[in-house]
């Protein structure tokens, strides 16, 4: 410890003597000078000399190097190409507005064609993490602090160490000193000193991650011979005790995620099928067109989100009520355009809505072309809620969960509480007597496969946000919706929920150790196998109208 | 009812000028060459095929502007298979019997070609292929424009293993022909690298497998043992935009674990809203972000012909490109569209790659290409980041599994065989199966 401290002591005077003659204002100009020139380098490098262009860049520390290096890293930073001169361009509309890279002047719009970006790959995303990392580690930002400290210690370092050592002393907040705290450990683990070394494992026990997960591994590895690689017995003791309580973690939070993972694509089932539960369980029409009217509700956010390409969480909630819309006009017509002559004959129905289908897929491929749409997902859908090191939710699944449970306490709700409800469950109980009480059977019929139809679009709405977005989606989920319904009990939209969150957990369960085909496979024999034994699905209709 | 009449009648005129002005359509039809296209305009492979069809109408166009072929003009024949694989086989059939073509340029996904074999072989026609795949074929009538995996797995494998230093494999792919052949080859290839077999993660899904989760967390687990990890992917089609939605969202960042896909190209990642995937990787022969003349060229042509100047190009159009000129340059040579004679005059033909370079039809016939290496951007470019010297010659049989490591393809006298085998000096005969 002593050492290292002196060690410590001697880089700080060492790089005070740096620093002190930098305030004079003859090096000003120097920095600016050199500044300049390191810009050049970088605009004229290929993309093997960019490396060390980069590099030049971050030691000029001038006022603009953060910039720009952040600039380069967000892929802002582009070059004319008359004149090669860099500059910071971000796009608005179709073209590009610019800053001096070296100044900061404004310069005006220019169009892509007139630019060339500065491409990076890989290594050099590394590089510039590590360098803005070690640039902006005296950053007044807590969290700019905490990030520049993760990427450092990716990479873990001579140089990077003594900064870290430096912020340390200087540091304030608890949370950011933990975090250098946890980088110094790692380091002295690799120290001889024993008790240092259980210190560390002891502070690392504490904050569990993979990495730590990995950094114990290698102390409890055995070698070709069946020795340990790790030879102070003490150490390894502890490095295992340390890895068996953070392990029974991991195995808890994975249990979790699989959990979660099952809910999500529970989820996804419920919502594609609850549509079909109203259509099909409700109505008994076999409708081979609902894949293609969620199909039709997520090309109506693809299109909402052209119309405002500024809004991406406004377009998105828009086109909730815009593809419920779209859809069961759709749906509607379908009804009372062809499914209404064919109430009673079942096979003739399917090949009809059969044919419905294919209409208009080819209908959307001729008006949006054969290719994928993309549909981007807004700023508070997309990456991961961080529960832990060992537990990360992806967002947009949790909110498609909770959208799922809102359509269904409202379609519960619709059905239970409104005229309409209550209406076509007179249709479906006893057809002829409610049209007996005064009940527009014709009427309720297009109304219940409107709202079906509908609710299907909404499906389309969660669906463009995780899967392609293109004339076949529907068909990626008729089946499933039909095996949802038939699971669940026909003409019961609680057993839908249920058989679709079940079916969801089974699925996730079994892939990891079948594989996502063997696993399909399996649900597959499991529900026929079911159906056999209970041949009206988990919650069968009970009473009259089961019978009719 | 009498306008019910009414229209019947103008429909009846309507059908017999049609007829009339089809059958003066044929008379002319005798001075001019039919070239067949046999591409999906409808079904799941329409996403990918509508464009080579369209590729194909301009550089047909493109060739009767320059005064047609041999004197006379060429014709396009355009059919539609449906992305069925037996109705593959049928429209190739009427391609070849009752239109005549001299030529198809068409298929896509080994099933297909393999659906469309046989036809070729009985009727001899002759036909372009323009798609990567898996090799362990070749045939007399099947010209192989796309990449072999000499051409594209194997280079992509060595960049990884020897620039990035990867230790630890994902193989991933969609649970068919191309991918499993493929994965096998490079499996072989690992392991004759020494990378050990608990290093490989091997992984199939599903055509058009939508929800990626498990496998993401299970590739980010199998990821984080502190070596260095990335995924090679022949994953297809459609299944793509969720699995690499699914991969920026769960934060799998291409500096950690970096993907390298062999199916996506400029025109898949038009549908996918890219800037979580940048610094991904794939490997073509082909980027539309190469900066030569030729290309931009090529791509001034296309936005052009197609009218629409954000319509972006890729390397199967490529493949179309240079098969095509090929085909012309031989039918020159030969004089004749006979079969037989263009499949003779082709072998040792040659012609400028869009990348630079010169591709050359080999006796094998396959061609010889550049392999690059680029980074996905965050404007749904590639940004070439490694690439060959020089072109590689693609191998029909893979020299990295033992049954295929003696065979080789020559379609030169005195060998003429698809299936050769060196040592026992015999040739199998074509090998469809």
């Amino acid at each position: 410890m002593k050492s290292s401290l002196a060690k410590v002591c001697l880089k700080l005077v060492l790089m005070a003597m740096f620093i002190v003659p930098g305030l004079g204002s003859t090096e000003d100009s120097a920095i600016t000078s050199d500044f300049t020139s390191a810009l050049d380098k970088l605009a004229t490098a290929s993309m093997q000399e960019r490396e060390a262009a980069v590099q030049h860049l971050a030691l000029t520390k001038g006022p603009r190097t953060v910039v720009v290096l952040q600039a380069l890293l967000d892929g802002h930073l582009y070059k004319i190409r008359e004149g090669e001169k860099l500059v910071v361009a971000k796009p608005q509309g179709d073209s590009l507005s610019l800053n001096d890279a070296e100044s900061g002047d404004d310069l005006g719009v220019k169009e892509p064609a007139e630019l060339q970006k500065i491409t990076l790959n890989n290594s050099l995303r590394v590089l510039l993490r590590k360098t803005l990392g070690r640039l902006q580690l005296n950053s007044s930002d807590t969290t700019t602090r905490i990030e520049a400290i993760k990427a450092m210690a990716k990479v873990p370092d001579e140089e990077s160490l003594t900064l870290l050592h430096d912020r340390m002393a200087v540091e304030q907040e608890t949370a950011v000193q933990d975090k250098i705290k946890i980088v110094f450990a790692f380091e002295q683990l690799d120290r001889t000193t024993k008790s240092d070394r259980i210190a560390a494992i002891e502070l690392l026990k504490t904050h569990p991650t993979q990495d730590v997960v990995n950094r114990l591994n290698a102390l409890v590895e055995k070698d070709a011979d069946g020795n340990y690689l790790e030879t102070d017995n003490d150490v390894r003791n502890k490095a295992k005790t340390a890895l068996v309580a953070i392990n029974s973690k991991i195995s808890f939070y994975g249990g979790i995620e699989t959990l979660f993972f099952g809910l999500s694509l529970g989820a996804v089932l419920v919502l594609s099928a609850i549509g079909l539960a109203i259509t099909f369980g409700v109505m008994g029409v076999i409708n081979m067109a609902h894949g293609e009217l969620m199909m039709l509700g997520a090309y109506a956010t693809y299109v909402l989100q052209q119309l405002m390409p500024q809004h991406l969480g406004a377009a998105l909630l828009l086109s909730i009520p815009t593809a419920f819309v779209v859809s069961a006009l759709v749906g509607i017509a379908i009804e009372r355009g062809i499914i209404r002559f064919l109430y009673g004959r079942p096979l003739e129905t399917l090949l009809a809505t059969f044919g419905v289908s294919l209409v208009l897929q080819q209908t959307v491929r001729s008006i949006f072309s054969p290719l994928n749409r993309s549909v981007s997902a807004p700023e508070w859908m997309s990456g991961t809620w961080q529960v832990n090191d060992f537990l990360s939710l992806t967002w947009n699944r949790f909110y498609i969960l909770i959208f799922c449970l809102l359509v269904f306490i409202l379609l519960l709700q619709i059905l239970k509480r409104t005229r309409l409800g209550l209406e076509v469950r007179a249709v479906a109980q006893n057809r002829n007597m409610a049209k007996a009480m005064g009940i527009p059977t014709a009427w309720v019929d297009a109304m219940t496969f409107g709202l079906g139809s509908g609710i299907a679009g909404v499906a389309g709405v969660a669906l463009s946000q995780i899967t392609n977005v293109g004339p076949n989606l529907g068909q990626a989920y008729i089946v499933d919706s039909f095996m949802v319904v038939v699971f669940g009990g026909v003409g019961n939209i609680w057993g839908t929920l249920l058989a679709g969150f079940s079916l969801g957990i089974a699925n996730k369960l079994l892939e990891p150790t079948a594989g996502a085909v063997l696993a399909k496979i399996l649900v597959l024999v499991f529900i026929i196998l079911f159906i056999q034994k209970r041949p009206r699905g988990l919650f069968p209709q009970k009473g009259r109208a089961a019978e009719g | 009812m009498k306008k019910f009449y009414k229209i019947l009648r103008n429909l009846a005129v309507s059908m017999t000028v049609a007829t009339m002005s089809l059958g003066a359509g044929n008379v002319q039809a005798e001075d001019s060459i039919k070239v067949g296209v046999l591409h999906s305009l409808s079904g799941t492979m329409a996403i990918s095929e509508t464009t080579l069809k369209d590729t194909m109408l301009m550089l047909i166009d493109e060739q009767n502007k320059k005064g047609g072929l041999l004197g006379k003009k060429l014709e396009a024949v355009v059919v539609d298979p449906a992305s069925n694989w037996p109705l593959f086989a049928e429209k190739a059939r009427e391609l070849l019997t009752k239109d005549k073509v001299a030529a198809v340029f068409g298929c896509w996904t080994s099933v297909s070609r393999k659906s469309v074999l046989p036809v070729f072989e009985e009727l001899n026609g002759l036909l372009f292929y323009p798609v990567q795949y898996e090799g362990e074929e070749s045939s007399k009538n099947v010209f192989y424009t796309g990449a072999a995996p000499n051409q594209q797995a194997i280079p992509a494998v060595d960049y990884l293993m020897n620039d990035l230093k990867v230790k630890r494999w994902v193989l991933a792919g969609t649970d068919y022909v191309y991918p499993r052949t493929t994965n096998k080859i490079l499996e072989a290839y690992l392991k004759a690298k020494g990378v050990a077999k608990k290093d490989i993660m091997i992984n199939y899904t599903p055509f058009g497998h939508s929800d990626w989760q498990s496998i993401v967390a299970d590739i980010k687990k199998f990821g984080s043992t502190g070596k260095k990890t990335a995924v090679v992917s022949t994953i297809n089609g459609d299944a793509n935009v969720p699995f690499y939605k699914e991969l920026g969202n769960q934060g799998l960042k291409a500096e950690d674990i970096p993907v390298v896909a062999f199916s996506v190209g400029e025109e898949e990642l038009s549908g996918i809203d890219t800037k979580p995937l940048v610094g991904h990787l794939a490997a073509w022969n082909y980027f539309m972000s190469v900066d030569t003349t030729k290309n931009a060229a090529f791509i001034k042509q296309w936005q052009d012909y197609i009218k629409n100047p954000k319509r972006v190009t890729n390397d199967p159009m490529e493949a179309h490109y240079i098969g095509f000129n090929m085909w012309v340059k031989a039918v020159e040579k030969a004089g004749s569209t006979d079969p037989a004679k263009v499949q003779d005059a082709i072998i040792g033909v040659e012609f400028p790659n869009l990348t630079g370079g010169t591709a050359k039809m080999l006796p094998n016939h396959h061609i010889s290409k550049p392999v690059l290496i680029g980074e996905i951007q965050d404007d749904g470019q590639f940004a070439t980041v490694w690439q060959t010297n020089k072109v590689v010659d693609g191998d029909a049989w893979s020299d990295f599994l033992p049954e295929s490591k003696p065979i080789i393809a020559d379609w030169t006298a005195p060998i003429s065989c698809g299936n050769y085998n060196t040592k026992t000096k015999k040739c199998s005969g074509q090998n469809y199966k």
